[in-house]
């Protein structure tokens, strides 16, 4: 569904990927896991056009993205649920919504509807809150408001920025759970995460990144076993 | 009690006037942080194309008496062709140094400002005198309060401020676009993962800016019927004066724009009044730096924390 094959970016004369290629087959849950500053923001956004890499493709269903501008990226259907969640604090919860599902056409409006009604069954408590503006919520509820929006646009793949990043493990606990949810409902995840230990318990496959390279990867569970990343990632010394 | 009434009737006429051109700066500002210095420019070239429509309506009607669409047909022109410009500007002087630092940005936009003020004293243009617009109203007495007239142009005038604003703010708060455009303001990079094309959000910013900015144009003509020519300092002083006021309202903020122009242009007119009616520039540029000091945010902006 989705390839990534080689791809470098660079912030001015830093650079942040150094030829990463992955991919994340139809119905998968992919994590991408590794440190702070290892490239894994950066590759979503690459994704989702947000920055252009200077070399390497990107394949979604067979067709590059290079050249490809972000809002139109998501009419093919991919979602990206950014890193800080990046809910738009000065609208209301129901706004939030509304903006996510921008890219389709009034024609759709019924089925907009429906989605809404679907994702406001994933997470009830933004039910409650749809007129309140999004900056009175707490950390948890933004969460659950960005990955909302992001599932109104219909998307066939979703990319997860850091979805667990400074909520309480009991709310770390619910996102996952959700995230298999949506997962089983149709959905391909590609998931990127600094808590390993949860990422790789949900995901089928992961990647592991260090310094913007592809250090590992394989089967979710497997890699949960090797040495390496027992001790660098899971915290077993 | 005479002196109050007309005192209030003259601030609600010339603040409505700031308040539009004020939203222009605003919403640019909202949007792309950087104030448009090109803006009341754009607000001569409202004025000036009224006086050209309105004239060649004229030549056309033969009217002596205005007809009573002449106003609403010479406004909706002006806007449409200053809406054309401003979506020329943006195209061709902004868009091309997107994400260059706000200084070039700054610049350029002084540039812009420079080359329409020249253009306009090209005698093919509009020249170096000054022109009066023909009437376009049919002005009457509609009610009299003590001594104080209130007339057919005053309430033309305010109604159409008051109805622009008021389209304005549902244009902001109740459709797409606005959402669109709001969200462009708070994050560009956010706003495109929703699907909200960016650009196309700038754009309509600057065609919406600029059609008021031209209302603003239009109204002042119809206001004070003389034109200075482009260059002319008092337009100058008009615009930094909107300026002021979507400062004094909270820069970036729509609403914060229209009560900045009513608030400076009640502090005008009472100043003037009741003080000394010379020193109007002085209240004016007082409250800015009263505002800048004890509020920077503005009225209804909010304090913007420097993140390290």
């Amino acid at each position: 569904m989705l390839e990534v094959r080689d791809i470098s970016v660079a912030y001015g004369a830093i650079k942040a990927l150094h030829g990463v290629s992955l991919s994340v087959a139809k119905g998968e849950i992919v994590t991408l896991i590794g440190c702070n500053g290892a490239g894994k923001s950066t590759t979503l956004r690459a994704i989702s056009g947000l920055v252009r890499p200077g070399s390497g493709d990107i394949l979604y269903e067979g067709r590059t993205l290079r050249g490809v501008a972000p809002h139109e990226i998501v009419r093919l259907g991919l979602a990206h649920s950014p890193e800080g969640r990046g809910v738009f604090p000065n609208m209301t919860v129901s706004e939030n919504l509304d903006l996510g599902a921008y890219a389709r056409k009034r024609s759709e409006h019924a089925q907009i509807r429906e989605d809404r009604e679907k994702a406001l069954d994933l997470f009830p408590r933004l039910r409650e809150r749809l007129k309140q503006s999004a900056g009175t919520l707490s950390g948890g509820e933004q969460q659950m408001l960005a990955m909302a929006r992001a599932l109104l646009a219909r998307p066939r793949l979703l990319l997860l920025d850091e979805p667990s990043l400074g909520l309480a493990p009991q709310i770390v606990q619910l996102i996952f759970r959700i995230i298999r949810e949506i997962n089983a409902a149709g959905t391909t995840i590609l998931l990127v995460e600094q808590n390993a230990h949860m990422a790789l318990q949900v995901a089928n496959r992961a990647y592991v990144l260090e310094v913007g390279r592809v250090v590992m990867s394989g089967d979710a569970k497997e890699l949960a076993r090797t040495d390496e990343v027992r001790k660098a990632y899971l915290g077993h010394g | 009690m005479d002196q109050l009434l007309q005192t209030l009737k003259d601030g609600i006429a010339i603040g409505s006037l700031y308040a539009l051109i004020a939203l222009g700066y605003t919403m640019v500002y909202g949007i792309l942080k950087f104030i448009n210095f090109a803006h009341s420019d754009v607000v001569v070239l409202g004025a000036w194309l009224s006086l050209l429509f309105a004239r060649k309506l004229e030549a056309v009607t033969g009217w002596g008496a205005p007809p009573w669409w002449a106003g609403a047909l010479v406004l909706i022109l002006a806007m449409a062709a200053c809406a054309l410009a401003g979506f020329c500007i943006e195209r061709l002087a902004y868009k091309p140094i997107r994400g260059a630092p706000r200084l070039n940005v700054l610049i350029t936009a002084i540039g812009v400002s420079l080359f329409l003020q020249n253009m306009g004293q090209q005698e093919w243009m509009f020249g170096t005198r000054p022109a009066n617009i023909p009437a376009l109203v049919n002005d009457a007495t509609l009610f009299t309060v003590g001594r104080v007239n209130f007339t057919l142009l005053d309430a033309a005038g305010v109604g159409t401020a008051l109805a622009l604003m008021v389209g304005l703010e549902w244009l902001v708060f109740h459709t797409k676009i606005g959402r669109g455009m709001r969200a462009v303001s708070h994050s560009t990079a956010t706003a495109s993962l929703m699907g909200v094309p960016v650009n196309r959000v700038i754009s309509t910013t600057f065609v919406i800016g600029s059609a008021l900015a031209a209302a603003g144009g239009f109204l002042w003509a119809l206001k004070y019927s003389q034109i200075k020519q482009t260059a002319d300092t008092s337009w100058t002083l008009l615009g930094l004066k909107a300026f002021v006021a979507a400062v004094v309202g909270g820069i970036g903020n729509v609403r914060g724009a229209m009560l900045g122009g009513l608030a400076i242009g009640m502090l005008e007119m009472f100043g003037a009044a009741y003080l000394w009616s010379s020193m109007t520039d002085v209240y004016v540029f007082g409250l800015l730096i009263a505002v800048l000091l004890l509020r920077p945010g503005g009225i209804l902006g909010k304090a913007v924390v420097e993140k390290v």
